[in-house]
């Protein structure tokens, strides 16, 4: 396909079009911000995507419509911004003129101390009251869940989110009224060519479509794919690794299809986290928490399903949910697809089913059978935004005897991958469910599992922990008590 | 005209809610920190290169793939240092800025790069090929001690009345050890230094430092130069929590030394890994320990072994285990006690200061003396608390022989119990864990007693500058460092009160050793006791000389002189303070002053263990219920309530501030923060990815915190307040008291639950299976 070509990125960067013919691939937006514009309202906490202290919000359109989200502007190359709006802290306050009024409101609450994760929390309230401007308790926590802050202790933040609405109408911000405006000078960005920037080794690729990006990665096999760039980001920041040519994803909205149909959902792989929320609990309302506590909400409205799975970590956020929920992966290659069951897609430590040139177009993630029973538990250190010790996916049918027909166990953070429980499974299968049963697939559970010890936990807490949430799983289809903590809201 | 016109208050007094004063700046993002100052021309960028091994010889080093890396100028090593490689603020000359032939920890700086950009530097200095021959290592303080690893400083202690006696008589003798892990101060903004050469052999430095003189006299030793060619200059910390006491000497001099040597400004900011790696952070202690006590839980007798994990060197390891001894009792009275402090060397990085200095260690300590005593007795451990407070005849003196003249503890204690509704939750938390198999609920309500005042008496000293301009606008500046604790707002806050004019009339100048010489680290909770204390000084002596002007040109007695609201008044006449000021200025009256302020009282000799090492002690109690998932271990704070005691509060929403974040940072460390070090000596835990500190949503879901507003100082402090910083971060002990109630709830309260800090899920769940196992 001979699309047309088009060698520079294009994007809004507060009130002033940017175009860039000459940047590197490995080039952050936080590092462009402060180091190319002198725009030093931004800060680098920790430049590894955790602390929000570069939390700047991103406008993107799909579809159309345009939508302003949180993002850690540490781990987001500016390669991926192309056809976006980036909106900074410095932008939103004109000099010696009033404060926006979710600065405002941290300053009546007095919400900063040292004042370095500041700017950080402004971005992220300003982004939650542009979409809910009287925001909830939990509301605000969910927002935050990005940004650390060391000195205030969070109350009189939340204090001045919940005091914004008092100081001003959120339908009047002024990226609210010029919504139709931007969403105009983004169109207008869109001229649906290939973008290539630089030369040789060291290129941005952003492809035309999901076809042309088949093409340039069948055809270039060693170039890597970006979508949310929560894991590759950190490749760079941390590790310092060469990971050019890189084709960004994250503008095909064909890639962020979400589907449904009368088998179930597909997810197309460049759907984050947030996009995918109301679809997955709508039909999986126990996803609900593991959801809400992958990354925090910068890295939610980054990070795909698809890159959580074609990473391949051996912990996973969502694979062992979706391995017992029966999902599959779509695969392509030039124009070849195949689709592989998630669970058989991770084959050991750091090695997938994936050949040369192939990608993850989309997961497909099935309807439960009316009678089956699922579950997902997260282990943690922190409740929010940590990466889990042992995360459990549970999926039993019973037949009208109580018998267990069906038992799919699946754990992250137990091994190299995640990894269904065999032994553990074939002890529930066949047999009633029930304690005794229940404590046979939990001491089976040793047989299936050889758990490492390192800084989330150890391997004896790792075995003993995912024994007991076979038992927590038993308990909870009993009904009989309430076995997991009242995740009370805050007053 | 009206003499009797209403006299308005000014605005921004002492005692009032002020706004910090760079709240404006911080929500817009032009707050300044250092990375965000303009460079100067031709500014260099310096990274360092870390040590990959915990314990080794250097045999040989190639710099050739790093010479040959983009970007390059040069690298600096040992050898380009013109004047000592060392750092030691103990003097120990254990502190080198770059290793040379030895590596003791796993993170060690040594060689720099200097390069054209930060990033350039930094691929640079991983290109480093060093070639080391392995030494044995050691990380954990006990396998330390086993190891024979000698202590880094002389060890303290302290000593009162007849332990031997004591366990004698005592009905009951437990013994019991446990382990308090370390803490990163993850302070959101990293280590970083600005050096720009000057003249002769000077070097202006811009460093986050909590103790602008210490980096002078550091850099000057390192470059070989006295302190008169130095200038450091703080405006602000993007936090600190003591991790910048000492651990900002080394970037200082880095960058200092190769400003001198390529005559360029040099900037040094390293990642936040390499900060965690490199940078020392809060000792992790072991207590050994062995308590007498009767039948009703009064103790007898208390002997325990405060071993700490102090890393490579000294650092402030000294004075740091001297305090977690001066805390080790907590409110209680010990009548026959033995404390002794053991500051044992590791292959480490050098621990540090953070915020309660040890302090909140020796808390945690003594109150898990009292969880042994109330469990083994099958009691409340509030009672058990209450029994042995300070208080009545011959039960004040420390274990450090001061006497506790200021006891309010039982107030403090009384009314929290009341507001919190302690014992009627209580009875409902017991009775809801008969009833509940799986999630188990526990309260616990908490004393807070800490000692105010540097243990090194000479730091105990500040000074300020206040210079009124004739425009009768005032400059303020002062020898303590924003942190973010709001210093800078409560100082000027002082001034403005002083001179009764409004607080925007004055402007507080960024700390530097140009100014204010020989100040004090910003630390031990004494910023504004001491910087306060000195600026109403300088401010002083300013308006002694203009009342006694205004008195000559008024022709009235100086008695008849009072400063009013943006007025002075002079017998029956009032004059605007802009026009006095202008008059005093035509009239050639010096408008500036530098003021000083020593604390009164205090003593201390180490070599006896005795003395008055502090002015006076700050008191605060929390309440807290918890809610322990028993199969995993989980837990979730769901209240938690808080008296603390400020005196006179300088600033009540300021001080709320402080309280409610050492609040949430002491909660951290003793539950979710973990330091994990592997078998080779490394760090795992050293970015916010694997090290988690408190988000917004870990806050107590009902979260109650009062200052206790009748507390006045007894002491002469700076209006009858009290110290702040530190004090509150041990409220954080509740959480950890209410966890073990809810683990202990398995074997019926009878068995000491023993959980070791950080209180992880993991550490919780193992405590609940043992205790299970215990009861049978």
């Amino acid at each position: 396909m001979a699309a047309a070509i088009r060698t520079t990125i294009r994007f809004l960067l507060n009130h002033k079009p940017v175009e860039l013919s000459d940047v590197s691939p490995v080039k952050t937006l936080l590092d462009f911000l402060r180091l190319e514009r002198n725009l030093r309202g931004t800060k680098e906490g920790c430049a590894e995507g955790d602390c929000g202290a570069c939390t700047v919000l991103v406008g993107r359109l799909l579809n159309g419509v345009l939508k302003y989200e949180s993002v850690n502007a540490c781990i987001r190359f500016v390669g991926s911004l192309d056809g976006c709006h980036v909106v900074t802290v410095d932008a939103l306050a004109l000099p010696n003129g009033p404060l926006h009024p979710v600065q405002q409101a941290m300053v009546d609450t007095h919400a900063s101390q040292c004042g370095f994760c500041t700017p950080g929390f402004v971005m992220s309230l300003y982004g939650l009251w542009m979409e809910n401007p009287k925001p909830s308790i939990a509301a605000i926590e969910k927002a935050l869940q990005g940004n650390l802050c060391r000195c205030t202790g969070y109350a009189a933040i939340i204090r001045a989110a919940e005091a914004v609405s008092t100081i001003a109408d959120a339908n009047r911000d002024p990226l609210v009224a010029e919504r139709a405006d931007i969403t105009g000078k983004l169109l207008a960005l869109r001229d649906d060519a290939r973008v290539v920037v630089g030369e040789g080794k060291d290129r941005i690729v952003l492809p035309a479509s999901v076809d042309d990006l088949a093409d340039i990665y069948a055809a270039e096999p060693s170039a890597r794919i970006v979508a949310g760039s929560t894991d590759v980001g950190l490749w760079v920041t941390k590790f310092m690794r060469d990971i050019a040519p890189v084709v960004h994803i994250g503008h095909l909205d064909e890639l962020r299809a979400i589907t449904e149909d009368a088998d179930g959902i597909t997810l197309g792989a460049g759907v984050s986290y947030t996009e995918a929320y109301p679809v997955m609990t709508k039909h999986f309302p126990q996803l609900a928490e593991l959801w809400d506590r992958i990354g925090g909400q910068q890295v939610r409205n980054m990070g795909t399903i698809g890159g959580n799975i074609a990473n391949g970590s051996p912990i996973g956020d969502t694979p062992p949910a979706l391995i017992a929920l029966g999902a599959s992966v779509s695969l392509r290659k030039g124009a070849e697809r195949r689709q592989v069951p998630l669970e058989a897609f991770f084959i050991e430590y750091g090695k997938q089913d994936r050949q040369p040139g192939e990608f993850v177009e989309a997961v497909h993630i099935p309807f439960q059978k009316r009678d089956d029973q699922f579950a997902v538990y997260k282990i943690t250190k922190r409740l929010d935004e940590d990466i889990s010790a042992v995360c459990g996916g549970f999926r039993i049918a019973l037949d009208d005897a109580g018998i267990v027909t069906k038992a799919v166990i699946a754990f992250g953070g137990m091994a190299g991958t995640p990894k269904r429980a065999a032994n553990a499974e074939a002890a529930l299968v066949g047999a009633p469910w029930n304690a005794t049963s229940v404590a046979a697939a939990m001491e089976a559970l040793g047989a299936d599992y050889t758990p490492l010890t390192d800084w989330r936990a150890s391997a004896d807490y790792r075995l003993l922990v995912a024994r007991n949430l076979l038992k927590r799983f038993h308990l909870e289809t009993q009904g009989t008590e309430p076995v997991r903590l009242d995740r009370k809201i805050a007053v | 005209m009206n003499v009797m016109q209403p006299i308005h208050r000014i605005r921004g007094a002492v005692h009032d809610k002020e706004r910090h004063e760079s709240g404006h700046k911080h929500v817009t993002g032009t707050a300044e920190y250092i990375d965000d100052m303009p460079e100067p021309a031709g500014t260099l960028h310096a990274y360092l290169g870390l040590s990959q091994r915990a314990h080794a010889e250097i045999v040989s080093i190639d710099f050739d793939a790093v010479t040959a890396s983009a970007g390059v100028v040069g690298i600096l090593t040992a050898s380009d240092i013109p004047g000592e490689n060392d750092v030691s603020p103990a003097h120990k000359h254990d502190d080198p800025v770059f290793a040379t032939k030895l590596v003791e920890f796993h993170g060690q700086p040594i060689f720099g790069v200097i390069a054209e950009s930060r990033e350039e530097a930094r691929r640079a200095a991983a290109k480093v090929k060093i070639e080391y021959r392995d030494l044995p290592h050691v990380t954990d303080v006990l396998e330390a001690t086993a190891a024979n690893y000698p202590l880094v400083i002389d060890p303290l202690k302290l000593e009162r009345g007849d332990i031997a006696d004591g366990f004698a008589k005592a009905k009951h003798v437990v013994e019991g050890e446990m382990r308090i892990g370390g803490q990163d101060h993850f302070y959101l903004e990293g280590h970083i230094s600005l050096a720009i050469p000057g003249e002769d052999e000077e070097v202006t430095l811009y460093a986050s430092t909590q103790h602008p003189s210490e980096t002078q006299h550091m850099v000057g030793q390192v470059l070989g130069v006295p302190s008169h060619a130095i200038t450091v200059n703080v405006r602000r910390m993007g936090g600190a929590f003591g991790g910048k006491e000492t651990q900002a000497n080394l970037f200082a001099a880095v960058a200092a030394v190769a400003a001198k040597k390529y005559g360029r400004a040099i900037k040094i900011r390293p990642d936040r890994d390499d900060d965690m790696v490199a940078t020392g952070k809060r000792h992790d202690f072991h207590v050994d320990y062995k308590l007498g006590f009767d039948d009703e839980g009064r103790i007898d007798a208390v002997d325990a072994v405060f071993a700490a994990r102090c890393g490579f060197s000294a650092d402030l390891s000294g004075p740091v285990t001297d305090r977690a001894l001066f805390h080790a009792d907590n409110c209680y009275f010990y009548p026959n006690v033995r404390l002794r402090s053991r500051p044992v060397k590791t292959n480490t990085v050098s621990n540090t200061a953070f915020r309660g200095f040890g302090g909140p260690q020796g808390m945690v300590g003594g109150e898990r003396f009292i969880e042994d005593i109330a469990y083994k007795l099958g009691k409340d451990p509030l009672d058990i608390r209450k029994l042995n407070f300070y208080g009545g005849e011959g039960r004040n003196l420390t274990p450090y022989h001061q006497t506790v003249e200021d006891n309010i503890i039982g107030r403090i204690i009384e009314e929290l119990e009341q507001s919190a509704d302690y014992a009627a939750r209580r009875k409902e938390v017991i009775a809801f864990n008969e009833k509940s198999s799986v999630i188990r609920r526990g309260i616990a309500l908490t004393p807070v007693k800490f000692g105010i005042s540097f243990t090194k008496t000479e730091y105990n000293q500040a000074g300020a500058l206040v210079h009124v301009y004739a425009d009768g606008s005032i400059q303020l500046n002062h020898g303590g460092t924003e942190m973010g604790q709001g210093l800078y707002t409560k100082v000027a806050q002082v001034v403005a009160d002083e001179f009764q004019v409004d607080l925007e009339r004055i402007r507080v100048t960024a700390t530097s050793t140009g100014k204010v010489p020989n100040t004090s680290a910003t630390a031990a909770s004494s910023g504004s006791d001491l910087n306060g204390m000195a600026a109403a000084n300088a401010a002083q002596q300013i308006k002694a000389r203009l009342v006694a002007f205004a008195a000559e040109k008024f022709g009235v007695s100086e008695s008849d002189i009072a400063f009013e609201p943006n007025t002075v008044r002079a017998g029956h006449e009032r004059i605007a303070f802009n026009d006095l000021i202008k008059a005093a200025y035509g009239a050639r009256i010096q408008l500036s002053a530098a003021g000083f302020y020593k604390t009164p009282k205090i003593h201390w000799n180490r070599a006896e263990g005795r003395g008055r090492p502090f002015f006076y002690y700050a008191y605060g109690a929390s309440c807290s219920e918890v809610s322990v998932d028993t199969l995993t271990g989980e837990y979730q704070i769901d209240r938690t309530d808080i008296l603390h005691d400020v005196g006179r509060s300088l600033n009540p929403a300021l001080d709320i501030g402080q309280v409610e974040g050492a609040f949430v940072q002491g909660m951290g460390w003793l539950t979710m923060e973990e330091l994990w070090w592997d078998a080779k000596g490394r760090l795992r835990t050293h970015a916010p990815s694997t090290y988690k500190i408190p988000l917004a949503s870990d806050r107590p879901r009902i979260f109650n915190v009062r200052l206790a507003e009748w507390s006045v100082n007894r002491e002469d402090t700076i209006r009858r307040s009290k110290a702040v910083g530190e004090p509150p971060f041990m409220l954080g002990i509740s959480v950890l008291e209410a966890l073990s109630m809810a683990a202990a709830s398995v074997a019926s309260y009878r068995v000491p639950p023993r959980i070791d800090a950080p209180a992880t899920p993991e550490r919780v769940l193992m405590a609940i299976e043992r205790l299970r196992a215990a009861k049978g």
